[in-house]
């Protein structure tokens, strides 16, 4: 099992340039992304957005914005789901997200790669166990097993 | 939705624990020699370790805390297993941020297909 990155691909039905705006302009990009951001994505800038997702308004998050290369590549880094209001993660290391388009018949493929969780700690105890014990996948079969025999 | 948002970041919160107590070299070696030998006391643990007894024990019982030990009398002593239910859950928490991603498609989708 790879515990470092998530990748996800799907065609949208609409042309390349919607899909484009839909990822690179905070209003847009907030709208389904469901954050209500305080500026514009530019390269370099943190930008601080309000959570919109409803039973989550008291939240807030912020993207790094990392690389804007128009017309079809979009990156930023953030703390993946830092959903725990009373912890501070702004020590720990951020997930690298990027955004690719390429058009296809039908309309827009979308790739989203979201990578970097071994480094930090929800992936880094995951990933150090699989190194350890030779594969998690067999480790929990072995406890089955041995729980299974007694 | 957001009942699904809420069960997911129920289940962050409650996988924290599990990550925290994961994210430490002593405590993985501790967690996979019980995964590998089977239940174990604190006596045991100790043997031949670089570490005292007493560091032993407070990372058994951080252990303990996030379920992924769970600890039983045996005579005088006290025995550790491995429980896997909590690691298990850990594991969800990635596969939940998979099926993250996977509803912001939902929205983006109907962001951008919208006449």
């Amino acid at each position: 099992m790879t515990t470092d990155s998530i990748e996800k691909r799907a065609v949208l039905a609409a042309p390349l340039a919607r899909v484009w705006r839909a990822i690179s302009d905070s209003r847009e990009f907030g709208a389904w992304f469901r954050m209500d951001f305080e500026g514009e994505f530019r390269e370099g800038a943190r930008v601080r957005g309000r959570i919109t997702y409803p039973g989550y308004e008291h939240l807030s998050g912020e993207l790094a914005i990392e690389r804007i290369a128009p017309p079809n590549y979009f990156s930023y880094r953030w703390h993946p789901h830092a959903v725990d209001p009373e912890r501070d993660y702004s020590q720990e290391p951020m997930t690298l997200v990027e955004f690719e388009l390429a058009e296809v018949a039908g309309g827009t493929q979308l790739t989203i790669r979201e990578s970097g969780f071994d480094a930090i700690p929800a992936g880094r105890g995951l990933e150090a166990l699989r190194m350890n014990s030779g594969g998690w996948d067999a480790q929990l079969q072995n406890v089955s097993a041995h729980v299974a025999s007694r | 939705m957001s009942r699904a948002a809420s069960a997911g970041a129920r289940r962050a919160v409650e996988a924290a624990p599990v990550f925290a107590a994961l994210g430490d070299e002593t405590r993985l070696q501790l967690l996979a020699r019980l995964c590998h030998e089977g239940p174990l006391s604190i006596a045991r643990l100790s043997e031949g370790a670089r570490i005292t007894r007493q560091a032993i024990t407070k990372h058994l019982v951080t252990l303990e805390s996030s379920g992924l030990l769970e600890a039983k009398r045996q005579g005088r002593e006290r025995v550790y297993q491995f429980s896997p239910a909590r690691l298990q859950a850990a594991r969800r928490y990635l596969d939940q941020v998979s099926a993250q991603w996977d509803d912001a498609i939902d929205r983006l989708r109907a962001h951008v297909e919208e006449p």
